[in-house]
C-alpha cells in the first residue's frame, strides 16, 4: 500500500478526508491489526539501526537518546513506524513518502504522540535537487519498488553526508522468496498485496554490492531477518540472507 | 482532551510510597523523564510517627535497591536475618517443641534478607530521588482527576496542577482511587485481625534471628533490627486489639514478654504503638488504557509472610524492565503491548502468593486442638524435608519464577 505508489502522487487531499486518515493511522498503528508482523519486526529493525548508527557515530546504544543530534532521512516512511522510534531515540528525522495519504497519516499520528518529525510527500530525487544531506539515510524495503534502481541509488548516495551512513533493507531474489511471494506469506511483510509483488525486482546481495561499488560506497555489513511463524517473532540471522536482509553501507 | 499541561513527562507515577518512589528512581536512572506525585506534604512521610513498620526485605528486593544505587544509603540501617524460627505457640502454654528452623546456610552464604524500618527506606529513597535529574517529585499533590486517551494521559491535582505523560502508573496504595475510577474491580477480604506494631529494645543479642510464633489470635513476629532492637508485629483478633492498645506501658510490656519468652532478656518499649487493619486485595486487572497498577494498588496481602512490599518491588522491577526495553528501541512506553506483557508477567505470580498467605493465616490463626497438632507435625515435617523447605525458603527470598533483571542482580 505504500511503496507501489512511489512514483504516482495523489495530491487530492481535502480537510474532509482527515477522518479517513485518522482511521488509516489507527490501522497503521494497531499493534494487533493488519500490520502486526511489521510491529513485531520493528523492535528487531530498530535495534539493528540503533546499534549500527550508534557504533558508527561512537554513541552508547543503551543511552536513552543515543541518536541525539543526528539528521536522519527515512525514505518510504509510510505511517511513521520507523520515523517515530528514531525520533524518540533522539534523531532529527525527515520522513519521505511518495504517497500524500501516508504522509498525512504519519503527520497526524506524530502530532498526537507529541513528536516533532518533518514529513514530506516527495521522492528522493526531489531532495537531491534541493541539496539536502543527512548523517544517516534509512532505506527500508523501498529499493525493490523503484522504477530505476541505478538512478535511485545515485540519489540516495548524494543524500548521505561524507562519512555518513545508509541502512538499507530489501528482499533477496531466491527460490525461497519466490515461493513466499506467490503465497503472499506474512513473511514478506503483509503490507504487500498478495501476488502483486514483483519478485523479478528483488535485489540479490551481489547486485547490491555492485550498486555500492558504482557509487563508491562501502558495503560494511549484511545480515538476514528470519521470521518464526509459530511465535510470530523475528530474529536477526547473520548468515541467512535468503529472504529479508539488511545492509550497513558507509560513505 | 486538552493538551496543555504544567508538567509533562514520559511517565507519571501517582503515589510516592516505597513502591512508587523506587519505580521513579529506577526509570529515571535509565534516562526516562518521570513525574512522581504524592499528596503528602514534604517530609510528612518520613516523620517519626508516620509509619511504625519495619519491612523484611528479601534478597531479590535488596538486589533491586542495589541496582538503582539506594542500598549504600540504607545499609547502615539494615539488619541481616541469619535465622528464621517458626513455631506454634500459646501465650500461656508456651512455645510448642516442634520447631521449623530455617538456617541461611540451608540455601547459601548470604542472609535471608534484611529488616529495615520503613522510615529509613523512605528517607534513603527521598535522598536518592533528589539526585535524579530526570525525576520531578511533586509533593502536596493530591491527584483528583485523570483523563486517559489513546495517546496519553493528563491528571489534575487538587490545586489545579496538570500533569501529562504517555503512561500513568498508579502506586497509590491499597485504597487506589485511580484504580477504582478506572473501573478495575478487586477481590477483597478484610481479616478480623489487626496488627499492633512497635519497636522494643532488649538486653540480649538477637543474633539476627527472626521469630514467628503462631498464636491463636494470629502470628506474632519479632523482626531483628539494628541497635539491640526488634520490630514486633503482633497480629490479634480485632476485638482484643483496643484492649491491648489501651494498656499502660508496663502491662503492655508484660503481655509482650509473655509471648516473647525470656530469650532476649529484659525488654523496653522504644516506639509508640501503631495499629494496622489487615485486608487482602487483588485487582482483577493490572492495566487499562495507558495505565498500570503497582504495589498495594494492585495487591495487598496478610503480613504473615512479610511479603507485601517485596511483591510490590518485584512489580517495579518487571514493569521498569518492560518500559526501559521499549524506550531503548524508541517504542511507545504506554502502548498496549507493554501493558499486556506486564500483566501476564506479574499477576499470576502475585495470585499464588496471595492464596498461600491467606491459607497460611487460616491454618494458623486459631486454637483448634487437632489442627494445632497437625500443624506442629506439618512444621516438623517440612523441617525434615530439605527440598520442600528449600522451595519455601527460595520463594520467601524472592528467587522463584521468571525473574526481572534487577531482581537477579543484573543491570537494567
Ligand atoms: C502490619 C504490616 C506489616 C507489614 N510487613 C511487611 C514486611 O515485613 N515485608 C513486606 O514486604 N511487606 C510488609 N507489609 C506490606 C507493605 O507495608 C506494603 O505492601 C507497602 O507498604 C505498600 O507500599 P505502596 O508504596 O504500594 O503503598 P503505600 O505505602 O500505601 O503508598 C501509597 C502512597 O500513595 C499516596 N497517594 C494515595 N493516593 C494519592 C492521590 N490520589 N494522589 C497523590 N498521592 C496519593 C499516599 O500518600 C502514599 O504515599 C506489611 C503491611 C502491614 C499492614
Amino acid at each position: 500500500m505504500t511503496k507501489e505508489i512511489l512514483s504516482q502522487f495523489d495530491r487530492t487531499i481535502d480537510a474532509g478526508e482527515i477522518d479517513k486518515f485518522a482511521a488509516m493511522a489507527e490501522e497503521w498503528w494497531d499493534e494487533d491489526g493488519k500490520f502486526k508482523p511489521l510491529h513485531r519486526l520493528n523492535p528487531v529493525r530498530i535495534t539493528f539501526l540503533r546499534d549500527h548508527i550508534a557504533a558508527h557515530f561512537s554513541r552508547d546504544p543503551v543511552d536513552i537518546a543515543p541518536l541525539s543530534g543526528l539528521n536522519v532521512l527515512d525514505i518510504g516512511c509510510g505511517g511513521g513506524l520507523i520515523a517515530e522510534p528514531l525520533t524518540r531515540l533522539g534523531a532529527n528525522v525527515t520522513g519521505l513518502d511518495a504517497s500524500e495519504r501516508n504522509i498525512e497519516v504519519a503527520r497526524l499520528h506524530a502530532n498526537k504522540m507529541g513528536l516533532e518529525i518533518e514529513y514530506k510527500a516527495a521522492a528522493a530525487s526531489d531532495l537531491v535537487r534541493c541539496g539536502c544531506k543527512f548523517d544517516v539515510v534509512v532505506n527500508l524495503e523501498v529499493i525493490e519498488h523503484v522504477a530505476d534502481v541505478d538512478e535511485f541509488m545515485k540519489d540516495c548516495t548524494s543524500l548521505i553526508k561524507p562519512n555518513g551512513l545508509m541502512i538499507l533493507a530489501t528482499l533477496n531474489r531466491t527460490a525461497q522468496s519466490y515461493a513466499l511471494a506467490i503465497i503472499g506469506a506474512e513473511y514478506l511483510l503483509r503490507w504487500l498485496p498478495r501476488g502483486t509483488h514483483n519478485w523479478r525486482k528483488f535485489i540479490r546481495p551481489s547486485e547490491l554490492a555492485g550498486l555500492c561499488r558504482k557509487n563508491a560506497l562501502d558495503l560494511a555489513k549484511l545480515c538476514g531477518f528470519r521470521y518464526n511463524p509459530f511465535t510470530s517473532s523475528w530474529s536477526l540471522e547473520e548468515r541467512d540472507v535468503a529472504v529479508n536482509y539488511i545492509a550497513v553501507i558507509k560513505r | 482532551m486538552s493538551n496543555i499541561a504544567d508538567i509533562s513527562a514520559d511517565i507519571l507515577i501517582v503515589g510516592g510510597g516505597i513502591v512508587g518512589a523506587t519505580l521513579g528512581i529506577t526509570l529515571s536512572r535509565a534516562g526516562l523523564k518521570v513525574t512522581l506525585a504524592d499528596r503528602l506534604a514534604r517530609e510528612a512521610d518520613t516523620a517519626k510517627n508516620y509509619d511504625g513498620r519495619a519491612s523484611a526485605i528479601a534478597n531479590g528486593s535488596v538486589n533491586i535497591l542495589k541496582g538503582i544505587g539506594v542500598w549504600p544509603d540504607l545499609e547502615a540501617n539494615a539488619s541481616p536475618i541469619w535465622d528464621i524460627r517458626v513455631a506454634d505457640g500459646h501465650p500461656l502454654r508456651g512455645i510448642s517443641p516442634l520447631f521449623l528452623h530455617y538456617d541461611h546456610s540451608d540455601v547459601g552464604k548470604s542472609p535471608f534478607g534484611y529488616i529495615i524500618e520503613n522510615r529509613s527506606i523512605r528517607e534513603a529513597l527521598r535522598a536518592v530521588a533528589s539526585d535524579c535529574k530526570t525525576l520531578k517529585l511533586v509533593q502536596s499533590a493530591n491527584v483528583v482527576s485523570v483523563q486517559r486517551g489513546p495517546f496519553g494521559v493528563i491528571a489534575e491535582t487538587e490545586s489545579g496542577i496538570r500533569l501529562s505523560a504517555s503512561l500513568l502508573i498508579a502506586a497509590d496504595g491499597r485504597g487506589s482511587q485511580i484504580r477504582n475510577e478506572a473501573g478495575i474491580k478487586t477481590r477483597t477480604k478484610m481479616y478480623d485481625q489487626k496488627s499492633i506494631v512497635c519497636n522494643i529494645r532488649h538486653e540480649r543479642d538477637h543474633a539476627g534471628t527472626a521469630v514467628e510464633l503462631f498464636l491463636p489470635g494470629g502470628p506474632f513476629a519479632m523482626l531483628p533490627m539494628t541497635e539491640h532492637r526488634c520490630n514486633v508485629v503482633w497480629t490479634e483478633r480485632i476485638d482484643l486489639v483496643d484492649h491491648y492498645m489501651a494498656l499502660p506501658e508496663d502491662r503492655f510490656l508484660k503481655e509482650l514478654s509473655q509471648r516473647f519468652g525470656g530469650w532476649l532478656g529484659k525488654i523496653d518499649l522504644v516506639s509508640q504503638r501503631h495499629v494496622y487493619p489487615l485486608g487482602m486485595l487483588h485487582a482483577e486487572r493490572y492495566t487499562s488504557q495507558r495505565l498500570a497498577l503497582v504495589g498495594d494498588a494492585a495487591h495487598a496481602i496478610h503480613p504473615i509472610a512479610g511479603q507485601g512490599l517485596n511483591l510490590g518491588l518485584r512489580d517495579v522491577a518487571a514493569l521498569a524492565e518492560l518500559i526501559v526495553d521499549t524506550a531503548r528501541v524508541g517504542g511507545d512506553v504506554g502502548s498496549n503491548n507493554v501493558l499486556a506483557r506486564y500483566e501476564r508477567w506479574r499477576r499470576f505470580d502475585n495470585f499464588v502468593l496471595i492464596a498461600v498467605t491467606d491459607s497460611l493465616n487460616r491454618l494458623f490463626s486459631n486454637d483448634i486442638g487437632p489442627l494445632r497438632l497437625s500443624r506442629d507435625m506439618g512444621l516438623a515435617l517440612v523441617d525434615k524435608l530439605p527440598l520442600v523447605k528449600k522451595f519455601l525458603m527460595r520463594h520467601a527470598m524472592g528467587q522463584v519464577g521468571k525473574l526481572p533483571r534487577l531482581v537477579r542482580g543484573d543491570a537494567l
